[in-house]
């Protein structure tokens, strides 16, 4: 766990990981641990935040950890879960993916268009994935191969994406009464646990073998940390940036048959809060802006927190208006801990 | 053509040399002769010969422009040469690429060494060749190989498990000629190894490169450094202007010497006086060429 959180691709396979006592001697010591424990506070931000929230909510109010409100959260959480994770990905290169809501937009209205016309569910949820895949590999071709800035790209696809929803659904959201839906948001293997948030940590723990465990995540954190010596030691950044848009825009289109799961409906507005709550997510779990240095499981637990948060102010009564409030001071704090990341 | 009369002391045994399977690493005769390459209208270098034989250390040194990063490219594959010829144990080879230089058994260490802050020792080593399992990393077979490759190199690196971020000018330069050995190569090309290095570091990478040559390589060694370039190689090839100027064995050779073949104020004092120029081997040429030949 803690190589998640440090990025450092050694697994719990490894004979040996890095530890104070075996990677400094003598002098060093005492200023290493004491790095390491400032870093650990930056690392397992989240984690730590989300601890006290889940604490302090519970205390000002006992019903937050009931059964059914811890059910809705983490079914809630599902959908941001995998788009911290997609959006983990493109970080991972230095980059970012400001079009990931909208392309989520675009696979609901892909997916209600198909439902509209009659089509089957399997083939409803093939198009979403394919709609969301297809607007990442636009996105990696243009800052890849294209060579144009990733802020621009993505800002780019945001606007075409959500365009692209609104024109294909002529801005009519399409209800999807679909027992299957019902089934895999309420249901689930275990109590509180449905078949989304099962799908969610599948996406999880599929991409922390991928980042920390493959020759392709290595590389994805060399093209972010070292983009020089990862050319110079032949790897094709280009195509590496290409992938991890374009696995992206695939989790997106996932996202999305999770979103349509849960409203049973189709809106084809853009919903930006998932764009912001993404990279705040992905920023908590101290995922460095600059690249390089990545995790799957803080992200994670960034957007468990984001969600905590959310819901914990509503279940206070607290106006809506002052949730974005609270989100921005969270993020921003969380940025302020990273400074003092090693 | 093949491997000159091997030098001096330190040389390393015959054994060494032996057949390439040999774990403990085993050198590959380099040989280049009559290498030119033209850039447009800038001819870079004309006419190069250099030998390197197993478990030798022939340093390359030059001025700026003096062709050394050229040539030095010509023979990591990153470069194709308009002429002359280069062999390997005696067969002709074409070097297609730093890909395919590597499959020869030539290994370079470039001067900005190329190593990912972010990852770990293991992660760098193995960079772009990783090892794999059924699609997984092989983090066990990578990390056992990693110590073998170090302690080849009687390496002194905390752990392997550490950022390279964490490390030493030294103890990176370490990690990339390591690295350089991941494909047991029988040449390793060393760009500028003591560049940006301060003294002790400095020796300890001059202690990495004769252990290179205990190992049995043949090492190219590129430096600016006269001292250096004295204390570990076993012979000197002088570049100036895209010619061989001169050729030493270190141990009869100075700074001074050096330095005046390098800039030719020797070919100048000499010819001046008559004189045949200076220069230690068989191998000496002597250079008219007036500067504005290479340009």
């Amino acid at each position: 766990m803690s190589t998640a959180a440090t990025g450092t691709p050694a697994g719990p396979s490894a004979p040996s990981k890095a530890s104070p006592p075996d990677s400094s001697g003598g002098g060093g010591q005492a200023a290493f641990s004491r790095l390491a424990t400032v870093g650990f506070w930056a690392d397992w931000a989240a984690l730590v935040g989300l601890i006290v929230l889940v604490a302090v909510f519970t205390a000002l109010d006992p019903s937050f950890l009931s059964s059914g409100n811890v059910t809705g959260m983490l079914s809630a959480s599902a959908a941001l879960v995998i788009l911290a994770v997609a959006q983990t990905f493109v970080v991972a290169t230095a980059g970012i993916d400001l079009s990931i809501a909208s392309v989520t937009t675009l696979g609901i209205v892909v997916l209600g268009q198909l439902y509209a016309g009659g089509q089957p569910l399997a083939v409803c949820f093939v198009g979403a994935v394919l709609a969301g895949l297809l607007a990442g590999l636009v996105n990696g071709f243009l800052v890849a191969k294209a060579k144009i800035t990733d802020f621009v790209v993505t800002l780019g696809m945001l606007s075409a994406a959500s365009g692209l929803a609104l024109v294909l659904s002529d801005g009519q959201p399409v209800t999807v009464t679909e027992g299957f839906f019902f089934d895999i948001s309420l249901d689930g293997p275990v109590e509180m646990v449905s078949w989304i948030v099962v799908a969610a940590i599948v996406v999880a723990v599929i991409a922390h073998v991928v980042l920390f465990h493959t020759r392709f995540g290595t590389h994805v954190l060399a093209t972010g940390g070292s983009p020089e010596a990862a050319t110079a030691t032949g790897i094709s950044t280009a195509r590496v940036k290409v992938a991890v848009y374009a696995i992206a825009g695939l989790l997106a289109g996932l996202a999305a048959i999770i979103i349509v799961a849960r409203l049973g409906s189709t809106p084809p507005a853009a919903n930006t809060t998932y764009l912001l709550n993404s990279v705040a997510a992905v920023v908590l779990g101290g995922v460095s802006l600059f690249g390089g240095k990545a995790s799957i499981l803080g992200p994670v637990f960034g957007a468990l927190l984001l969600t905590v948060l959310l819901n914990g102010l509503t279940t206070l009564g607290v106006s809506q208006y002052y949730q974005p409030l609270s989100v921005g001071v969270v993020v921003v704090a969380a940025a302020f801990l990273m400074r003092f990341q090693k | 053509m093949t491997s000159p009369d091997l030098t001096k002391t330190q040389a390393s045994p015959a054994s060494d040399r032996a057949g390439r399977g040999d774990p403990a690493g085993s050198g590959l005769a380099l040989s280049l002769s009559g290498v030119g390459k033209r850039f447009g209208a800038v001819q870079a270098l004309s006419d190069i010969s250099m030998e390197v034989a197993a478990g030798e250390v022939v340093a390359l040194v030059g001025d700026n422009g003096a062709g050394k990063s050229t040539l030095v490219k010509i023979i990591a594959g990153v470069y194709q040469p308009d002429a002359g010829e280069i062999r390997l144990d005696g067969k002709p080879v074409s070097i297609a690429g730093p890909r395919g230089a590597q499959n020869l058994g030539i290994a370079t260490v470039f001067q900005d060494l190329a190593l990912c802050d972010n990852l770990d020792v293991v992660a760098n080593l193995f960079l772009g060749r990783e090892r794999r399992q059924l699609g997984v990393l092989d983090e066990v077979s990578m990390e056992q190989e990693a110590w073998r490759l170090l302690r080849r190199l009687s390496a002194k690196i905390p752990s392997v498990r550490i950022p390279i971020a964490a490390l030493s000018g030294g103890q990176r330069q370490t990690v990339a000629i390591a690295r350089s050995l991941v494909g047991d190569p029988g040449i390793v090309i060393l760009d500028e190894p003591t560049a940006a290095l301060g003294v002790a570091q400095t020796a300890e990478v001059l202690a990495l490169v004769r252990r290179l040559r205990e190992t049995g390589l043949g090492v190219i060694l590129v430096s600016h450094n006269m001292s250096d370039v004295l204390a570990v190689a076993d012979r000197i090839e002088v570049l100036r202007l895209g010619r061989n100027a001169a050729s030493f064995r270190a141990a009869d050779v100075s700074v001074e010497q050096l330095v005046a073949a390098i800039t030719g104020a020797s070919e100048r004092d000499r010819a001046e006086r008559g004189e045949a120029p200076i220069g230690g081997t068989q191998q000496t040429k002597t250079v008219d060429a007036p500067a504005g030949e290479t340009s």
